[in-house]
């Protein structure tokens, strides 16, 4: 019970903190994108729209950090005999993810934020620069951490303590599983962060619209909206493409490294050569082994999990055999049907993402987009799409560690802090969800406003030499 | 120096960094509506800090993940036997957090009256938790000989423990007004001034206090730890150069006195990290809770590679806002941004 509830805490605090971390990489990236833009050609629009969008990013980071550093504290709250027995390893990313990006990223958009009127106009799109390659190293350091409890590599078994100890970082840093789970995770955040540009930009066309509708006339902040909704479409659509195949490399990965992961994800109990893939199923789960599978799609899972046309999937019958003879009796496969529809769910999703991409992109060629209303409708709806995908994709990946905490290592019911009782964990699971939600409502509430918000004039439209003013509390 | 005593030098450094840089803007985060009489005034106080906590608060996550990373058996028994107080902890960091970030986004009253108060309470609760914590280190706790806490919440509330924490929230509170005083001017600078004289002997009283529980429960008898007698002449220097409105001295004097509070219990504590109650012998050293070598030796060398780095724009970011704020720089623009 004390162990379901620290799972479903560590769960749910973590997929909440995934809520805002992309939006954060991806964001300060398209805002260091739009100064740019207004750095090279001194256009006021895109002045305005970085202030615009900039502020956006700070609502967000507020919570992705706060809801971070109970990431960072939950390792040890929650599982210190994982802790002990493989902070040598994991620790170390932890503590250079602080040191090379925290500091770098929170440093610099200080300096961005209130340092429009005390720094050159070079330096200060330098910090925006800055604080974007935090987010980029930030989540290199995690992912590969992360990666290692997928795959772990570089170490050596200490004979004294039975504890795993680090003995080649670089072999830890050129994880295959890192490498693709990395450029996996930084285009997804590219996608969720240009589906953000995407929906407030078209929120914001539908209303000059409709403004424009009742008086006749073309409102001036369409056009500035016309570019980041542009700006948007032009990031999203190849982002979404390379996700989608970097995705099925990771899939490839994945498959040799974690098979039960694989596995389950297609609900494979018997092992198959060619093997497809179906849309969806009925029934299915961990007791039964022979769901309907409906509308199945000939070898495209041999392509997913091997890359090749016949490639073999072994199923999760003989892997449970193989499993329990190499490590003593037990049940080795994940929640089958967790691992079966957040596949989906995310596959889905993101196909959604890139059809509505190609739909923009279409009627950008055609200059049509300002005046589709059922595109701008559905741009702005389709800003939840991302982060269900997200968080299919996190599921799909740590759900289908399970039971492990480390691959191979040890076991997530091990891994478990022995002298935290069931009281406590009822505790700061009620304490962290009423926090969560009361924040993620501010959160969500300020960001709506913001994105609502009219556009505000370019401040140095009078003289373009002009310094403009900072951002403040 | 061995490895493992470097890391546990540079942890202490860490810490000492974190109390140093954070602590003033508790300070600042406790006393802005005392000193700001005016929304105004409120937010020259919060904005004198405004570029700056972020980056402060990025201490404690490396103290946290260096501790983690060097010793591991450290991280894990302190942090699971702090369970409840790091749920108070970090739901303060939350609070107060979200507090910088929002109190400015609306225009309400009552949303910034709300936010006001969350800012003080969290800046408050901090200090005082995490004082208890390093309290704790030293005077000990009930640990077994597999290294786990066997104790409960209560327990962590030692009297010693609690004096840690409530000397950190004095100095936190002297610390934030000397930098309120020497970053703001006017009638600002005056009133922060006015609190400083106030709080700095109360500061005084609690850190000498501290200084002879500390040397004694490290039971090392007559021999002088240095460290301690600093805290103490720095916190009386930081109280007598604020009666001569010598603010930047007192800044100084202030960051003296909290490096060598926090650097107290460290000093005592090595080479132990953290005591046992139950039997000495359980205590968790910088041996038995270290990392292997060569973990070691990697963030040895990034460390040395990032360090200076971190410190230099650091530095330098301070250098760009050095500039004294006043209520007059918001006296017209309301909203931010």
């Amino acid at each position: 019970m004390t162990l379901d509830l620290a799972r479903w805490q560590f769960a749910l605090t973590s997929i909440n903190h995934f809520f805002f971390v992309p939006v954060t990489i991806g964001l300060a990236f398209l805002t260091a994108l739009l100064q740019t833009s207004w750095y090279r050609r001194g256009k006021p629009e895109y002045l305005r729209l970085t202030r615009f969008f900039g502020t956006l990013l700070v609502i967000n980071v507020a919570v992705g950090v706060v809801t971070g550093l109970v990431q960072e504290f939950e390792f040890g709250m929650n599982w210190s005999a994982y802790s002990r027995l493989v902070g040598d390893i994991f620790g170390a990313p932890l503590a250079m993810e602080g040191l090379v990006a925290f500091f770098l990223e929170s440093t610099f958009l200080g300096l961005w934020i209130f340092g429009w009127d005390r720094l050159s106009r070079r330096v200060h799109l330098l910090s925006i620069w800055l604080v974007a390659l935090g987010t980029l190293l930030s989540a290199a350091f995690i992912m590969a951490a992360n990666s290692w409890m997928q795959h772990p590599v570089g170490y050596a078994i200490d004979k004294a303590t039975g504890r795993p100890r680090l003995d080649d970082i670089w072999a830890v840093l050129t994880n295959p599983v890192f490498g693709w789970g990395y450029l996996h995770v930084i285009l997804a955040s590219l996608v969720t962060a240009s589906g953000v540009m995407l929906a407030v930009s078209a929120w914001q066309l539908r209303k000059v619209r409709s403004a424009n509708r009742e008086n006749g006339e073309h409102g001036e902040h369409g056009e500035i909206f016309g570019l980041s909704l542009k700006l948007s479409l032009i990031v999203l659509v190849p982002a979404m493409v390379l996700a989608l195949f970097v995705g099925s490399e990771l899939g490839v990965v994945e498959a040799r490294y974690q098979p039960m992961k694989i596995a389950a994800a297609e609900a494979q109990w018997a092992t198959c050569q060619p093997c497809s893939f179906s849309l969806f199923q009925i029934g299915g789960g961990n007791n039964d082994h022979t769901p309907t599978q409906v509308i199945q799609i000939p070898h495209l899972l041999s392509l997913l999990a091997t890359n090749s046309w016949n490639g073999k999937v072994i199923g999760l019958s003989p892997l449970q055999a193989q499993y329990a003879n190499k490590y003593g009796p037990g049940t080795y496969v994940p929640n089958v049907f967790v691992q079966y529809w957040s596949m989906r769910v995310m596959a889905y999703t993101a196909t959604l993402v890139f059809l509505l991409g190609l739909w923009g992109l279409w009627l950008m060629w055609r200059k049509r987009f300002a005046a589709s209303r059922w595109f701008l409708l559905a741009a702005t709806w389709a800003v939840i799409l991302p982060f269900g995908m997200n968080t299919a994709g996190w599921l799909l990946t740590e759900s289908g560690r399970q039971p492990w905490i480390v691959q191979g290592i040890q076991l997530t019911r091990d891994g478990v802090s022995p002298s935290v009782g069931l009281t406590d964990v009822v505790i700061s699971l009620v304490a962290f969800g009423l926090l969560y939600t009361a924040l993620g409502v501010v959160d969500v509430v300020l960001m709506m406003r913001y994105s609502r918000r009219e556009i505000a004039p370019a401040p140095a439209a009078v003289d373009p030499q002009a310094r403009v003013p900072s951002m403040l509390y | 120096m061995t490895l493992v005593s470097f890391w546990f030098l540079l942890i202490a450094v860490v810490w000492t960094g974190f109390f140093v840089l954070e602590g003033f803007d508790f300070g600042v985060g406790m006393l802005h509506a005392v000193v700001g009489r005016d929304e105004p005034g409120r937010r020259a106080a919060i904005n004198t800090i405004g570029p700056l906590w972020d980056g402060n608060e990025v201490w404690l996550i490396v103290a946290g993940a260096a501790m983690f990373a060097a010793f591991p058996g450290w991280y894990a028994t302190m942090f699971s036997g702090f369970y409840l107080a790091l749920v108070l902890l970090l739901g303060a960091l939350m609070v107060r957090g979200a507090s910088f970030e929002y109190r400015g986004k609306r225009d309400g009253a009552t949303w910034r009256r709300t936010w006001s108060a969350l800012m003080t309470a969290g800046s408050a609760a901090v200090p005082v938790l995490i004082g208890v914590a390093l309290g704790d280190l030293l005077h000990g706790l009930p640990v077994n000989a597999a290294h786990e806490y066997t104790g409960s919440f209560l327990t962590l509330l030692q009297p010693y423990g609690i004096l840690a924490g409530v000397t950190f929230l004095a100095i936190c509170v002297t610390h934030g007004a000397t930098f309120l005083a020497l970053k703001t001017s006017g009638g600002l600078r005056a009133r922060a001034l006015a609190l400083a004289r106030r709080s700095a002997p109360v500061t005084a009283l609690a850190v000498l206090a501290f200084a002879l529980w500390t040397h004694a429960i490290a039971g090392k008898g007559l021999l002088i730890n240095p460290v301690e007698i600093i805290a103490v002449l720095a916190v009386l220097a930081g109280a007598w150069l604020v009666r001569a409105d010598l603010e930047a001295w007192a800044f100084a004097a202030t960051t003296l006195a909290m490096a060598t509070a926090v650097l107290s219990i460290f000093s005592e504590l090595y080479p132990k990290v953290m005591v046992s109650s139950t039997n000495s012998a359980y205590s968790l050293t910088i041996h038995n809770s270290a990392a292997g070598s060569y973990s070691l030796k990697v963030m040895t060398v990034v460390a040395a590679i990032f360090l200076p780095v971190v410190l230099a724009y650091t530095a330098w970011t301070y250098y760009v806002f050095r500039r004294r704020l006043s209520d007059k720089d918001f006296q017209v623009q309301h909203t931010a941004h």
